[in-house]
C-alpha cells in the first residue's frame, strides 16, 4: 500500500519532469535527420522557464474561462499521464481510473482548449477550435475502439491488468492487436498535432489547428499549455509502450534494483518510440485538412475491425 | 450513512403510508391546477402556484426515496374509488415507479423553483400556469399507476397538458405547426400503447398490472415489443418518430421545455421499461436487435441534427433525441443479457440506462433553464445573434458550462459515469451466445463513442457561440443577468450533476431494487468498495473513482496555481486581441455557430443531410459581395413524413367532392353502404 503511493508520487513527478525532455529529444533527432544542428535537448525547459518569467498579455475581452483554462488543461493532462504505468505497475490510482477515464480526461482538456479558442472571438481561434473538434469526433471513437479491443483481449479495462496480461504467456501474435496498434499510432499522431495531421513547428498558416487555438495565450498561461502538450506526447508514447511493449516494467512489490531496471527500460522505450515518430514525420508530407478525416477514419475502421474480430472469435 | 438516514425517515413515516402520501401529492397537484385558474393572473398567484408545486414535488421525492430504499415498502396499492368507469384506480410505488418518481419529481421541484422567478415573465400566464401542475400531476399518475386504465389516462392528460403548454405562445406559425404535429404524434403513440395493453391483458381483460404479470398464457411478445417501441418511443423521441420533438419542446416556455425534454421523455422511457421488462414476461434474445439498431441510429442522428442547428433550444431538443438513443442502447443490452441468462450483466446494462435517465433529466433541465435565461435576457433563440454573454451573465454562463461538460460525458461529471457503465456493459457482451448481437454490439459501441465525441463538439459550439466571443447583436450586448430564483435553481442542478458524478456509488446502490425487480439480479454493493469507488463487476476488471479524479484535478490545478503564483511573473496586462496582427473590428468576422460546424458538416453531413455548399465569387476587380449558399435537407422528414402528408392531402382533396352531393346521392350512398355491409355479414356467416 505504502509502496503504491510512493510509486504513484514518483510517477507524478516523473511525467512532469520527463515530458519536456521527450519533446526536446524528438526535436533534436528531427533536426539531425534534416541535417541541421538543432537546439539543445533541454531547450523546452528553457522555453517554459522563459515564458513563466514573462509578463502575461491577455486580450481586452478575455473572460474568466480564458484565464482558468490553462490550469484545467494542465491538471487533467497531468493526472491522465500519471495514471499510465510507465516504469512500474501497481500505481495507487490505477484502481481509481481505467483507460476509458484516461481518454475522457484528455477529452476534458480538449473541450476547455477549444472553448478558450472561441473566447476572444477571433477568426483564428474559431478555425482551430472547429477543426480540433472535427478531428476529435473521429479520433476519440477510434481511441475507444482500440481500448475495447485491448480490454476484451485482457478481460479488463485497468491498464495495470492489461499490461500484466500482455507480459503473460497467453499472448502471441494476434491480428486484432496488430490492428489496434496501427489505429492507436494514427490516433496518437493526430492527437499530438504531429505531421501529417498538423505541424507543431508552424505558425501563421491556414492549415494550423492546435497553434491557432492557443494564439492569444502568452506568458505563464502559454507555459502551462506547452507543458501540457509535451505531457500529452509523453502520455501517448507511454500508453503504446505500456500496452504493446510491457517488458521490463517493474511489478508491484519488487526491490529497488528492479525499479532501476524499470526506469532504464522506460527510458529506452521512450527513445525508441520518439525516434520512430520522428522518422515517420520526416518521411511524410503534411496532409490537406480535409484529408485528415479519411486518415482518421482508417483508424476508426481498423479499431472496429479489431473489436469485431475479437467479438466473433470468442466462443463462449 | 444512507441506511441510517433512511432508517430515520422510515421510523417517522411508516412504509404503508408512502403510497398514500404519493396519492395525496398527486391530488394536491390537481387541486393546484384548478386553483391556478383563479389566481394565475396576479404575479403573486403564479409564484404561489409554482412554489406549491416545488414543495409538493419535494415531498413526493421524499416519499419515493423512502419507497426505493426501504425493502418491503409500497406493497399495498392505494385504491381510489373514483377511477375510470370499468375499473378502479390503483396507485403504488414499487421500486421501478419509485426510482422514476425520484428522478421526475427531483427535477420538477428544481424547475418549479426556477419558474418562481422565470414564470412571471410570461405574457399570458393564464395560458401557462394552470396547465403546469396538471402536467406534473399527470406524469406522476403515469408513474404511480398499477393498472393500464390509470396509466393511459395519466398518459393522455400528460400529452394534452403539455400540448396546451406548447401552443401557449400561438402567435407564431411555427408554434402552431409544432402543436399540430405534436398532437398527431401523441395521439398515435397513445393508440399503440392502448393496443399493447389490450394484448397484454389477454381475453380475460385483467387490466391491473398484477393480472398482466400472472396471465402467462398467450403473449405475442413481438407485437407488444413493436407497439411499445412505437408508443413509448414516439413520446421519448426515437428516430424516426422524433419529428415532433425538436418542434414542440422549444416552442413551450423555457421551464416547460425543461420539463418536457428532461422529464416527460423519461416518463416515456418508464413506459417502455414497464411494458417490455416487467409486463411481457421473459424476453426472447432477438428482442434486443431492433432496440439496439433503433437506439444506435437515434444516438448518432440526434447529435448530427443538433450540430446542424443554430437555434439554441432546438439544438438542446435534438440532444434529447441523442440521449434517448444512449438510454435505449443500455436497455437493448439489458434485454440481450437477460434473455441469455446473464443476470448480473443485465443488471449492469439496466442500471447504466436508468443512471443515464437520471443524469439526463438533471443536465438537460439545467441546459434548458440556461437557454431560458438567455432567451429572456436577449429575446433571442438564434445563436448567430448571441455572443459574449459570459461577461453579461457570468453565473448563468457558469451553470450552463457545467451542464455542457456533463452532457458531453466528460469526467468528473455525471454524464461520464453512465456512459462508462454502458461501455462496461458493452465489454461484457462477447459472452452472448448468439452471433447477431455479437456482431452488432461492437458497431453499437462505435456509434456510442462517436456520438459522445460529436456531442462534445456540439456543446463547444453551443457554449462558444452563445457565451464566448464578442456580441453579434445589440440585444446580446445589452443582456442582463437573470433573477435569483432562476440562478439558484440552475446552480443547484449543476451541483447535483457534479455530485452524481463524484459519488456514483450511492446512485447505483439505490437502484438495486429496480434491477432485482426487473432482471432478478443486482450489482455488488458499491458502498462496500474502498475510497467510494465504483466497481460494477470486479475491481480487477474495471473501477472508477469519481471522487478521487475530481479531487486530484482540483489538487493538481490548485497546486499548479500556487506554484505559478509563487514563482512566475505576476505581470498581467490587458491589450487588444493579437489575432496574428490583424484583429477584425467587426464581430461578424468571428466564427459563428454554422461556421464552427462546417468541417463536421462536410465530413458527416454530405451524406446524411445532402449538404451542399455553393460559393459565388465576384470576378477579379469586381467589388460585389461574395456569396456562400448552403443547402441542407432533412432527409428523414422528406423520406418518411412528406409522402404521408402528400397522401393525406390528396385523399382529402379527392374526398372533398362528397361534401357537395344532392340529397338523392347521399341517400343512395347510405343505401349502398347498407347493402355492402349486409353482404359482408352474409358471407361471413
Amino acid at each position: 500500500m505504502i509502496q503504491d503511493w510512493q510509486t504513484q508520487l514518483v510517477q507524478l513527478v516523473l511525467v512532469l519532469v520527463l515530458a519536456p525532455l521527450l519533446s526536446g529529444v524528438t526535436r533534436k533527432i528531427k533536426s539531425r535527420l534534416l541535417r541541421r544542428r538543432g537546439p539543445s535537448v533541454f531547450q523546452p525547459y528553457r522555453d517554459i522557464l522563459k515564458l513563466i518569467r514573462k509578463e502575461t498579455v491577455i486580450a481586452d475581452n478575455a473572460s474568466w474561462l480564458f484565464r482558468t483554462t490553462p490550469y484545467v488543461i494542465f491538471a487533467t493532462t497531468w493526472l491522465a499521464a500519471a495514471l499510465i504505468p510507465t516504469f512500474a505497475a501497481g500505481l495507487a490510482f490505477s484502481a481509481a481510473a481505467d483507460v476509458i477515464v484516461i481518454v475522457a480526461l484528455l477529452g476534458t482538456a480538449r473541450f476547455f482548449l477549444a472553448l478558450a479558442g472561441l473566447d476572444i472571438g477571433t477568426s483564428f481561434g474559431g478555425i482551430g477550435s472547429s477543426r480540433e473538434m472535427m478531428f476529435a469526433s473521429l479520433a476519440e471513437p477510434a481511441m475507444l475502439l482500440v481500448v475495447f479491443t485491448v480490454s476484451l483481449f485482457a478481460g479488463s479495462t485497468q491498464l495495470s491488468s492489461i499490461s500484466a496480461h500482455m507480459t503473460g504467456p497467453a499472448v502471441g501474435l494476434n491480428i486484432s492487436l496488430a490492428l489496434a496498434l496501427v489505429a492507436l499510432v494514427i490516433v496518437a499522431i493526430a492527437e499530438n498535432a504531429r505531421i501529417p495531421v498538423d505541424n507543431p513547428a508552424t505558425h501563421l498558416e491556414l492549415t494550423m489547428v492546435h497553434e491557432a487555438m492557443i494564439l492569444e495565450y502568452s506568458g505563464r498561461h502559454l507555459a502551462l499549455i506547452e507543458a501540457a502538450a509535451s505531457m500529452k506526447l509523453l502520455l501517448y508514447v507511454s500508453l503504446v509502450a505500456c500496452i504493446f511493449t510491457p517488458w521490463g516494467t517493474t511489478v508491484a512489490g519488487s526491490d529497488a534494483l528492479a525499479y532501476f531496471i524499470g526506469l532504464g527500460a522506460y527510458a529506452l522505450k521512450l527513445l525508441a518510440f520518439g525516434f520512430a515518430l520522428v522518422l515517420f514525420e520526416t518521411a511524410i508530407a503534411k496532409m490537406r485538412v480535409f484529408r485528415v478525416p479519411e486518415f482518421l477514419s482508417v483508424a476508426l475502421m481498423l479499431g472496429l475491425l479489431g473489436a469485431i474480430l475479437l467479438f466473433i472469435s470468442r466462443v463462449p | 450513512m444512507g441506511r441510517i438516514m433512511v432508517g430515520i425517515s422510515i421510523s417517522i413515516v411508516a412504509p404503508f403510508l408512502l403510497n398514500q402520501i404519493a396519492a395525496y401529492g398527486v391530488g394536491i397537484l390537481l387541486l393546484l391546477a384548478a386553483l391556478a385558474i383563479l389566481v394565475c393572473r396576479r404575479p403573486f398567484g403564479s409564484r404561489f402556484i409554482y412554489g406549491a408545486c416545488a414543495l409538493v414535488c419535494s415531498a413526493l421525492v421524499g416519499a419515493a426515496l423512502c419507497a426505493l430504499l426501504a425493502p418491503g415498502a409500497g406493497l399495498d396499492a392505494v385504491e381510489i374509488p373514483i377511477g375510470v368507469p370499468l375499473g378502479r384506480t390503483w396507485l403504488a410505488l414499487d421500486p421501478l415507479s419509485a426510482a422514476f418518481a425520484v428522478i421526475v419529481n427531483l427535477t420538477t421541484a428544481i424547475v418549479s423553483f426556477y419558474a418562481i422567478g422565470h414564470g412571471t415573465h410570461a405574457a399570458e400566464p393564464q395560458r401557462v400556469v394552470p396547465f403546469y401542475p396538471a402536467f406534473v400531476a399527470a406524469m406522476n399518475i403515469v408513474l404511480l399507476a398499477q393498472d393500464a386504465f390509470s396509466f393511459l389516462v395519466g398518459w393522455e392528460i400528460m400529452s394534452l397538458a403539455s400540448w396546451a403548454l406548447v401552443v401557449s405562445e400561438d402567435r407564431s406559425a411555427s408554434n402552431r405547426r409544432a402543436g399540430i404535429v405534436y398532437l398527431i404524434m401523441a395521439t398515435g403513440g397513445a393508440m399503440t400503447l392502448l393496443l399493447a395493453f389490450g394484448i397484454l391483458a389477454g381475453p380475460e381483460g385483467g387490466y391491473t398490472f398484477d393480472a398482466m404479470r400472472q396471465a402467462a398464457a398467450f403473449k405475442p411478445g413481438a407485437i407488444v415489443l413493436a407497439l411499445a417501441l412505437i408508443g413509448a418511443g414516439s413520446k421519448a423521441g426515437l428516430v424516426p418518430l422524433h419529428a415532433w420533438l425538436p418542434l414542440a419542446h422549444p416552442a413551450a416556455p423555457s421551464h416547460v421545455s425543461a420539463l418536457m425534454s428532461g422529464v416527460m421523455t423519461k416518463v416515456a422511457v418508464y413506459g417502455f421499461i414497464r411494458i417490455v421488462f416487467d409486463l411481457s414476461g421473459p424476453p426472447s434474445w432477438w428482442w434486443s436487435i431492433p432496440v439496439l439498431i433503433v437506439a444506435a441510429i437515434t444516438a448518432i442522428l440526434g447529435v448530427l441534427y443538433a450540430l446542424m442547428e443554430h437555434d439554441l433550444k432546438r439544438l438542446l431538443a435534438y440532444h434529447t433525441v441523442e440521449n434517448i438513443g444512449i438510454i435505449f442502447i443500455g436497455l437493448g443490452l439489458a434485454l440481450a443479457f437477460e434473455a441469455s441468462g446473464f443476470a448480473v450483466a443485465a443488471a449492469l446494462a439496466l442500471i447504466a440506462a436508468i443512471f443515464h435517465v437520471f443524469n439526463h433529466s438533471l443536465f438537460k433541465s439545467l441546459l434548458f433553464l440556461g437557454a431560458g435565461a438567455v432567451l429572456s435576457a436577449t429575446g433571442e433563440r438564434d445563436m448567430e445573434c448571441m455572443g459574449g454573454l459570459i461577461h453579461r451573465m457570468p453565473v448563468t454562463a457558469f451553470a450552463f458550462l457545467m451542464g455542457c461538460i456533463a452532457i458531453s460525458a466528460l469526467p468528473p461529471f455525471n454524464g461520464f459515469v453512465s456512459e462508462w457503465l454502458t461501455f462496461q456493459a458493452i465489454l461484457m457482451s462477447p459472452q452472448l451466445p448468439q452471433w447477431i448481437p455479437r456482431l452488432l454490439v461492437p458497431a453499437v459501441g462505435a456509434t456510442l463513442a462517436c456520438s459522445a465525441a460529436l456531442a462534445a463538439a456540439c456543446f463547444v459550439k453551443a457554449f462558444g457561440s452563445t457565451f464566448l466571443g464578442r456580441p453579434r447583436a445589440p440585444s446580446a450586448a445589452a443582456a442582463k443577468e437573470t433573477d435569483r430564483w432562476s440562478l439558484g435553481a440552475m446552480l443547484l442542478l449543476a451541483a447535483l450533476c457534479l455530485g452524481a458524478g463524484v459519488l456514483p456509488g450511492f446512485v447505483i446502490d439505490s437502484l438495486a431494487g429496480v434491477s432485482n425487480l426487473l432482471v432478478g439480479a443486482q450489482l455488488a454493493a458499491q458502498s462496500d468498495q474502498p475510497w467510494l469507488r465504483i466497481a460494477p463487476i470486479d475491481p480487477a476488471r474495471s473501477a472508477y473513482n469519481g471522487l478521487l479524479v475530481f479531487s486530484m484535478i482540483v489538487i493538481a490545478a490548485g497546486l499548479t496555481a500556487l506554484i505559478v503564483r509563487r514563482f512566475a511573473s505576476h505581470g498581467l496586462r490587458r491589450a487588444p486581441a493579437w489575432d496574428c496582427g490583424f484583429p477584425d473590428p467587426s464581430p461578424v468576422t468571428q466564427y459563428s455557430s454554422s461556421s464552427f460546424a462546417q468541417p463536421i458538416r462536410r465530413v458527416f453531413g454530405s451524406v446524411v443531410f445532402r449538404a451542399r455548399e455553393h460559393v459565388t465569387m465576384p470576378r477579379a476587380g469586381d467589388t460585389g459581395k461574395a456569396k456562400l449558399q448552403l443547402n441542407l435537407h432533412d432527409t428523414l422528414w422528406e423520406a418518411l413524413y412528406d409522402p404521408v402528408i402528400r397522401f393525406v392531402n390528396t385523399a382529402a382533396d379527392r374526398l372533398n367532392g362528397f361534401q357537395f352531393l344532392t340529397i338523392r346521392k347521399y341517400l343512395m350512398l347510405v343505401f349502398a353502404a347498407l347493402v355492402l355491409l349486409l353482404v359482408i355479414i352474409g358471407t361471413w356467416r
